[in-house]
């Protein structure tokens, strides 16, 4: 592919305080893909997603998201970029003081000059996308888990947005609810040719919905590829992970002893 | 182990100096970005909404109109109790008008204003930044490209800085009122009559010195609310502590900062 990747993150690394999150990162998405992120509790995914977000900045390695890099930008391009990403937070993260639809509507409000009737009928037809014509009025704390996870959906696709990431997409939702979400998913990505992140832990929709998987595990990438790849690799850590295995523990002894006799220090 | 036990309660003065520090320069910084978005936000893109600062002052400031004359037009009566009391054990009754205007004025207005709008609205910002913090809403506002200080803390100091105020203006009335319906009696005058010696009492530099506190008691109680919100951590009982917090320390630096002001102001 001679496109430009939407996401280009070279040599990563993370620290939080002694402890080393992320450990040489290199990721890249390319235009129309849907990439998940898998690892188990602890990978590192969060940070890396809040490291794509914008919400953390990188101290060692770059961030480049659709072209800019983010420790270098300037406060209107960092703008101009949260214009074209949408962002589905794991609990929705749906503003309580509003209604659904004034919720949807948010982000038309602040960044474009469309009269309020233009605004109104463009946040309605994004909830009719995820199912959920009707709802504008109802608070959200009315809603169903999965409603809210579809509201917040329609309120990170209400910008038509070049980039769509999604934090655990079936986290507290029954199996029917989490299939049809991933349908959702597939579908934006054929109706609007978006690029999305999806960060998960379920395998089932993992293999379903993504085009490439790149598997995190103890801050380190094992590997990108297609699922095929992936549930074809020989690493033991991934089949661990594809197989729900307890991982091995293996005890270093000096570290044991340094863990349980070490001063406290913070 | 000697060495210890001079070295750990040093190590503790220390890291709470730092943190202490580090807790200025933050609420400092959410002063400054707030300054610089409600004047220039709206060439950035991030423009404060008059909506949001009306919105927020009558939350901090209409509704809180009946408590603040109920308690100050009391706290105006019992002003005017103890000074006739204290005042009558040398015959000095007549000196009561002034007393009270100017310990109104100057202190207790906006002292007593000060304190129900802490109670009330700081602990409302710590509550509501906080639980948007834990529960990611502050993270989306910042994925839509709204700046949370712009959003949440530019109008709430904006209303703050109009009505705590005016909120004052109105606690010195009604606390007059209040001191003019027990005292008048006691002097022998009509009410009215000693609202106007009260008034012929007091001089412009009382007004302002009350008026200059509740500016300051206003940033200092959105300022601490606000990032005492923004610093919540551990999910629901991290926004009970925080508002708890908010409530003590915006308190505290309400009262020492008016002993300050008290003190160079009448020197």
């Amino acid at each position: 592919m001679d496109a430009e990747p939407v996401i280009d993150v070279q040599r990563l690394n993370v620290w939080f305080g002694k402890r080393h999150i992320l450990h040489d990162v290199d990721f890249r998405v390319m235009p129309g893909e849907i990439r998940v992120i898998m690892g188990g509790s602890g990978s590192g995914k969060s940070t890396l997603l809040r490291h794509l977000l914008g919400l953390l900045k990188p101290r060692s390695g770059s961030v480049r998201i659709l072209g800019t890099d983010i420790a270098a930008a300037s406060s209107a391009e960092v703008l101009r970029l949260r214009r074209q990403m949408g962002v589905s937070f794991q609990g929705g993260a749906l503003f309580t003081s509003m209604t659904v639809g004034e919720n949807v509507a948010l982000p038309l409000r602040e960044h474009t000059d469309l009269d309020e009737n233009t605004v109104r009928i463009m946040s309605r037809l994004k909830l009719e996308v995820v199912n959920l014509g009707g709802f504008q009025d109802l608070m959200p704390s009315q809603l169903s888990g999965g409603m809210v996870k579809r509201a917040a959906l329609a309120r990170a696709i209400v910008m038509d947005p070049k980039l769509l990431f999604f934090d655990e997409p079936s986290a507290g939702l029954d199996p029917v609810v989490s299939a049809e979400l991933d349908e959702l998913i597939l579908q934006l990505r054929d109706a609007m040719r978006m690029s999305i992140i999806v960060v998960t832990h379920e395998l089932e929709s993992a293999f379903k919905i993504a085009d490439t998987i790149t598997v995190l595990d103890r801050g380190h990438i094992l590997m990108t590829g297609p699922v095929a790849a992936v549930r074809a690799s020989d690493n033991e850590r991934i089949q661990d992970l594809l197989n729900r295995r307890p991982r091995k523990v293996e005890v270093d002894t000096d570290e044991y002893l340094r863990r349980l006799t070490e001063a406290e220090v913070d | 182990m000697a060495l210890d036990a001079i070295l750990k309660p040093i190590n503790r003065l220390g890291r709470g100096t730092a943190s202490a520090l580090a807790e200025l320069g933050y609420a400092g910084a959410i002063l400054v970005e707030s300054v610089y978005f409600a004047l220039v936000g709206w060439r950035h893109g991030q423009p404060v909404r008059p909506a949001a600062i009306v919105e927020q002052m009558r939350q901090v400031g209409i509704d809180a109109i009946p408590i603040v004359l109920l308690l100050s037009f009391t706290v105006g009566l019992m002003l005017g109790i103890q000074f006739v009391s204290a005042f009558s054990e040398f015959n000095a009754e007549s000196q009561v008008v002034m007393a009270v205007a100017k310990s109104v004025t100057r202190e207790f207005g906006a002292l007593i204003t000060g304190i129900l709008v802490a109670g009330r609205s700081g602990s409302a910002f710590a509550a509501r930044i906080g639980s948007m913090n834990v529960s990611q809403e502050v993270d989306a506002l910042y994925v839509i490209g709204i700046e949370p200080v712009r959003y949440l803390a530019a109008p709430a100091l904006v209303a703050m800085l109009v009505m705590l105020p005016t909120l004052t203006v109105l606690a010195n009335t009604a606390a007059i009122v209040g001191a003019a319906l027990y005292c008048a009696p006691v002097l022998e005058v009509s009410p009215v009559v000693y609202i106007i010696q009260t008034l012929h009492a007091l001089e412009m530099r009382d007004i302002w010195e009350g008026l200059s506190k509740s500016v300051v008691f206003a940033v200092i109680i959105t300022l601490v609310g606000i990032s005492t919100g923004f610093g919540v951590t551990g999910g629901a009982e991290g926004v009970g502590r925080a508002t708890t917090r908010a409530v003590v320390l915006s308190i505290t630096l309400l009262v020492v900062a008016d002993m300050v002001f008290s003190f160079f102001l009448n020197r």
